[in-house]
């Protein structure tokens, strides 16, 4: 306890309680608002409607959202194999080159998103791969930059499990391939849900790299979120902005619950 | 100890393999992209290497313009980043409330949100015609919106701010959570005043926090995309802008190879300092996440 006298306490709370709910719960309220607001003139909307969320539902917003949906399921499911391959890999090699794999699989997280976006375009808008123009090229985006995120995570984990149990598992005579299924990936299973719930939910809300690289039938919710506010229909781009807010965090509580009930058995 | 660490060698060498498979792909979808951005940089469009190219861009003023842009913005980003954050992390340690976890919890989940949110956010409460302008004019019976910064540096700025303070307070609550409660106590008890316990015991404490949390802070606005993207702001383009500029809507991929090549190469220079950093104040946490 750092203040004894509870006025000050107090006072310090109030402070403290209005910056972070000016800063963080505001934009929260005023896209929910907005995403409900029929005309907006004076400082408050004059009217609600849901003729936003019905628009968000319907034709291309729908069809985006689906994208982004399909986009980040497969990119994450990938990111988060590859992730949990390597720092299980890494494990078993010396130090030194270990902690340059180590840099190297950190390295899209670090680098802007733009930019991968723009290596992908001239990496593969000339042969021997051509992808430019394809829905793969988005997924491969998206799968770069979030697999840095999933092999941390995992990395993380796996660093924090206590050797014991894969050293008596190994004592008893598990062969390797055994161990890793019955003994390591289990232990680390919060660690792999946890990756997976981030990377997708950084590949829902991904833009830089999608801009560059997305061809006209493959457009994420970001991007048509971000062309909704351009054209100035900022209503519209409110309740999918919403909607994409939602959708994320649903999946996040799902994926959270299958974890639960994993460990807890 | 000889015994031992000849007889396992053979095995060791074959586990090292395991990891060719994620480096390849590593290799084919980001280095070798990555590789081909600054061979494009140098390459003239006879194909021949020359220097020509990235001597013209950066030697024009709007480069110079968006570097320093995404400078300035970067460092007077993480500033706010890091003060906001320490401030809330003194509160939510030191001075908890019934839900101060729950609380700091919420606050994380702002990591996992879309950055163009905020942007969006703040064009409802501080643009032209939203709250804060519209309450300001019909209470004082302005003729003009009285608050105009949303469309500036500082627009930008405060968005970041919002964004990235939980990639500053995380490292910071870590920090906090290792100092002995009964420190405090013992010094508070000594006759020490709040503001002299912050300054001789928290502070120190807190310092490398701050320095991983403001490093990281400092890479991420580096890079950050999206909030400038979406405020919109005429005069405001960084770096990352401008490569998409230059190849989305100029289609002059060589340019923008160019200012590619320098914002990655700032961005890893960053990143190799936040490593440093990390690896000296003995955390485990390498990650950006």
């Amino acid at each position: 306890m750092l203040v004894w006298s509870r006025a000050a306490r107090r006072m310090i709370w109030a402070v403290g309680g209005l910056v972070a709910a000016i800063i963080y719960g505001a934009p929260i309220i005023v896209i929910a608002l907005a995403s409900i607001a029929g005309h907006w003139n004076g400082a408050w909307p004059n009217d609600f409607t849901l003729r936003h969320y019905g628009n968000a539902l319907t034709g291309d917003s729908a069809r985006q959202l689906r994208t982004s949906l399909e986009t980040g399921a497969i990119a994450s499911v990938f990111a988060v194999l590859s992730g949990t391959w390597a720092a299980l890999a890494l494990r078993k090699i010396a130090p030194l080159p270990r902690r340059l794999f180590d840099l190297f699989f950190f390295m899209p997280s670090a680098v802007p998103s733009v930019s991968v976006g723009l290596g992908l375009l001239v990496a593969f808008s000339q042969p021997p791969v051509l992808l430019n123009g394809t829905t793969l090229i988005v997924i491969l985006a998206h799968f770069v930059l979030i697999s840095a995120f999933s092999y941390g995570n995992i990395s993380a984990g796996l660093a924090r499990l206590r050797p014991d149990y894969e050293q008596v598992a190994e004592s008893l005579g598990a062969r390797p391939a055994y161990k890793l299924w019955r003994v390591t990936l289990p232990l680390i299973l919060p660690y792999i849900v946890g990756a997976l719930s981030l990377s997708f939910a950084l590949s829902m809300g991904e833009l830089g790299a999608t801009e560059m690289v997305y061809p006209p039938g493959w457009v994420t919710l970001p991007v048509g979120i971000f062309a909704l506010s351009d054209r100035g229909a900022i209503f519209d781009a409110a309740a999918l902005t919403m909607l994409l807010v939602a959708g994320t965090f649903a999946i996040l509580l799902a994926l959270v619950r299958i974890s639960n009930r994993a460990t807890v058995r | 100890m000889a015994e031992t660490t000849t007889a396992p060698r053979p095995v060791v060498a074959t586990h090292g393999l395991w990891v060719v498979l994620p480096f390849a792909i590593l290799c084919a979808a980001f280095l070798y992209p990555l590789f081909l951005i600054a061979l494009q940089a140098v390459t003239g469009p006879d194909g021949a290497l020359s220097l020509a190219q990235p001597l013209r861009v950066l030697t024009t003023p709007a480069f110079w313009r968006a570097f320093l842009n995404t400078i300035e913005i970067a460092v007077s980003a993480s500033a706010g980043c890091v003060g906001l954050g320490l401030g809330l992390a003194i509160l939510l340690s030191f001075v908890p409330f019934p839900g101060s976890r729950t609380a700091a919890r919420l606050i994380e989940t702002f990591v996992a949100l879309p950055t163009f949110l905020v942007a969006l956010a703040f064009t409802f409460l501080y643009g032209s015609a939203g709250i804060l302008n519209e309450t300001a004019t019909t209470a004082l019976g302005l003729a003009h919106p009285p608050v105009d910064f949303l469309y500036s540096r500082w627009g930008v700025v405060l968005a970041e701010v919002t964004v990235y303070t939980p990639f500053a307070l995380r490292p910071l609550l870590a920090a906090f959570s290792l100092i002995d409660a009964a420190q405090i106590e013992v010094a508070s008890s000594l006759g020490a005043k709040p503001l002299r316990i912050l300054r001789q015991v928290i502070l120190p404490a807190a310092l490398p926090a701050l320095l991983a949390g403001g490093s990281l802070c400092l890479l991420l606005t580096v890079n950050e995309f999206g909030v400038v993207l979406f405020i919109g702001a005429k005069g405001v383009i960084t770096l990352p802008l401008m490569i998409y500029d230059k190849a989305i809507q100029e289609f002059d991929y060589p340019s923008a190879c160019v200012v590619a090549v320098v914002n990655v190469a700032l961005s890893l220079g960053l990143f190799s300092a936040y490593r440093l950093i990390v690896a000296r104040i003995g955390g485990r946490h390498a990650g950006v996440v």
